[in-house]
């Protein structure tokens, strides 16, 4: 049985397309309109895989659009994706850390792989990938550029954890002519601490997957890494795990 | 799903006793406003005069509280101020004099500026439950009779306060039999139902047709569980709400546990289960009444030793399925004590845990829809891995 996983994210749109391996992928922004991108992801999903819809069975929507396309004949948590996605890729995972467009989660598995206990921030933007992009954006880089300017560099220590007050916090120390080196790394080390405050309020046991976009970046992973004192296994394609996950919980009926 | 017929009478009551409230003002009875469960009713009964819950679960006062309150305060504090500032509680309205209690330092300090709008009598609760702590609070009890005597020119005879603490103890009775019938598996009715008895009767002014109310809805409650009726499918998770007070305009995450899935069969908050310890009527009175209201397991108490076992006991005679600890944003004392509560829980229990912190707005229904969503998939899958028709 074909099943489709769709993880509809605040700022990206996740498809996978599973047939006993992933036959299919597609991510696509979000944007403003999360029906249309969970469409658009789908359809290009299944493009890559070269079949017709009418071959799919289930479609688990995911992510906080998952309330907003009629073709899913089932919504999950990305909670419980996140942890059946990352169980599935490598089965000694205990533990899922996921850093999100606007919000972050520990999450503690059973050795089944099911759900044991998790966490997530407040509804503040802090320690989430939109902390990040702001941060990038008042330096003038890109997420990925953001990591690399802080490699190496002393961290200047910033006290905001919120957004909106860290902002003006980094103008501050851009006015009085700090490097944006030490400032890179100073956002770095703030989301970092906030992950190691989140995971302090669940067992964190190895073996820890560190999923979603950000971990891609090395530095923000070694600095995650460092703060939770363990090694993070970060997947092929960790932007993809919760829809993996929705596409198994749904073959799995 | 048909509800109990005495449901709808009930649920009209609070709108039907602010005139009673008005009525019984014009035929000069007095009004005494409460707004913890550690004000003693049995006191202002004694004295002759009505006790009254007073406002403070809604949203829409908060605006004109945080013009003079701090915004980052619980928000139950700045709706009880809200709700008194702006002159919409009808209750407040009416009430000749207020009484309060030094809980936690968000009240207190509120209450010195309430006291500017109506007379307030300020309790001193001690913070500790020992002997030295019931001295205190018996004098307490002592210095509040002598306050309700002189404002209302009456005597409050060991009589009149015997008869009291008896209609308060049958009222306990009647909460706790209403309560105890979400013991039944699947509960007969729903939470939200549950809260809006629990809320609404708190505003009653005549006490024993308020008991008598309730006794009603509990026999229907029974007969329906009887014949297994149920506004949930059998297997819905069964859910222990903890924490802070709830009502009717605070219930959002009782609305969004049942409209995810859940069933809310057991409030462990202060207008619900942590209400219906009867007064021990010996000895001295006063005395018996101040040993009563101090062993109240607020999280304003250090320690709280008697929360953890009462959480504990509910867990197992409700046949709970998870326990969602409720914080408001700005309560320390709950928020705190919630890490404490979770490892209780989880060493004795086994039971998934899930602590929310919030306020009354809407803002954040979104995100908590995910962790509730979340943590009821979490439920179902251990329950059906548990009853061998696992899938995975």
């Amino acid at each position: 049985m074909i099943s489709v996983g769709i993880d509809i994210g605040s700022t990206a749109t996740k498809a996978v397309v599973y047939d006993g391996w992933i036959i299919g992928k597609a991510m696509e922004p979000t944007g403003w309109d999360p029906k249309e991108a969970g469409l658009r992801a789908f359809r290009e999903a299944l493009d890559m895989a070269g079949i017709k819809e009418e071959r799919v069975g289930p479609i688990v929507g995911t992510g906080y659009g998952r309330i907003s396309l009629p073709i899913f004949t089932d919504r999950v948590t990305e909670i419980t994706c996140h942890a059946r996605g990352a169980h599935h890729l490598n089965p000694a995972t205990r533990t899922v850390v996921d850093i999100g467009g606007q919000d972050c989660k520990v999450i503690s598995l059973n050795e089944d792989g099911s759900v044991a206990d998790f966490i997530m921030n407040d509804k503040c933007a802090a320690g989430t990938g939109r902390f990040l992009q702001v941060m990038a954006g008042i330096l003038d880089v890109s997420l990925d550029e953001l990591g690399e300017l802080a490699v190496g560099a002393e961290p200047v220590p910033l006290s905001s954890m919120c957004t909106v007050f860290a902002e003006s916090e980094v103008i501050g120390l851009l006015a009085r002519g700090t490097g944006k080196g030490s400032i890179a790394a100073g956002i770095v080390d703030t989301i970092a601490r906030r992950i190691q405050g989140l995971a302090g309020r669940v067992p964190l046991m190895e073996t820890v997957a560190f999923t979603g976009g950000l971990a891609r970046n090395g530095h923000i992973c070694e600095k995650i890494a460092l703060y939770l004192d363990t090694r993070l296994h970060v997947p092929a394609e960790p932007q993809f795990v919760g829809a993996l996950g929705a596409a198994l919980i749904g073959c799995e009926g | 799903m048909t509800k109990p017929k005495t449901f709808s009478e009930i649920s009209t009551l609070r709108e039907r006793n602010a005139l009673a409230v008005k009525e019984a003002k014009e035929k000069g009875l007095r009004v005494v406003g409460t707004y913890c469960l550690y004000s003693p009713a049995e006191m202002v009964m004694a004295a002759g005069a009505i006790p009254v819950m007073l406002c403070g679960t809604s949203q829409n006062p908060v605006p004109a509280a945080e013009k003079v309150l701090p915004r980052n305060l619980c928000p139950l504090i700045k709706s009880s101020f809200g709700f008194a500032v702006t002159d919409t509680c009808p209750y407040f309205h009416f009430a000749d004099l207020l009484i309060a209690e030094t809980t936690c330092d968000g009240k207190k300090k509120m209450y010195e500026l309430m006291g500017e709008m109506k007379p307030l009598h300020l309790m001193q609760l001690p913070q500790v439950q020992d002997e030295a702590a019931l001295s205190n609070w018996t004098g307490e009890m002592k210095r509040l009779k002598t306050r309700l005597e002189k404002e209302f020119s009456v005597e409050i005879t060991d009589e009149k306060l015997r008869d009291a603490i008896r209609l308060a103890n049958d009222e306990r009775r009647s909460l706790k039999e209403f309560q105890d019938v979400c013991k039944n598996n699947p509960a007969p009715i729903s939470g939200m139902d549950m809260l809006t008895v629990l809320h609404n009767r708190g505003f009653s002014v005549d006490k024993r047709e308020a008991i008598e109310l309730v006794d009603r809805l509990t026999a229907e409650l029974r007969e329906m569980a009887d014949n297994g009726l149920s506004p949930f499918p059998p297997s819905t998770p069964r859910i222990l709400l903890s924490g802070v007070p709830v009502g009717i305009g605070s219930d959002k995450v009782v609305r969004l546990v049942e409209e995810c899935g859940g069933s809310v069969v057991c409030f462990e908050s202060c207008g619900a289960y942590k209400k219906i310890d009867p007064i021990e009527e010996r000895g001295d009175l006063l005395e018996a009444m101040a040993d009563r209201y101090l062993r109240i397991p607020c999280s304003c108490m250090s320690p709280n030793e008697g929360r953890f076992p009462l959480v504990e006991r509910l867990v197992r005679e409700f046949q709970v399925d998870g326990v969602i600890d409720l914080t408001w944003q700005g309560c320390h004392t709950y928020n705190i004590e919630s890490y404490s509560l979770k490892r209780h829980v989880r060493e004795t229990s086994n039971v998934p845990f899930l602590q929310i912190e919030t306020d009354y707005s809407e803002s954040d229904t979104e995100q908590l829809k995910v962790r509730i969503e979340a943590f009821l998939e979490m439920i179902n899958r251990s329950k059906r891995a548990g009853s061998g028709e696992d899938t995975a």
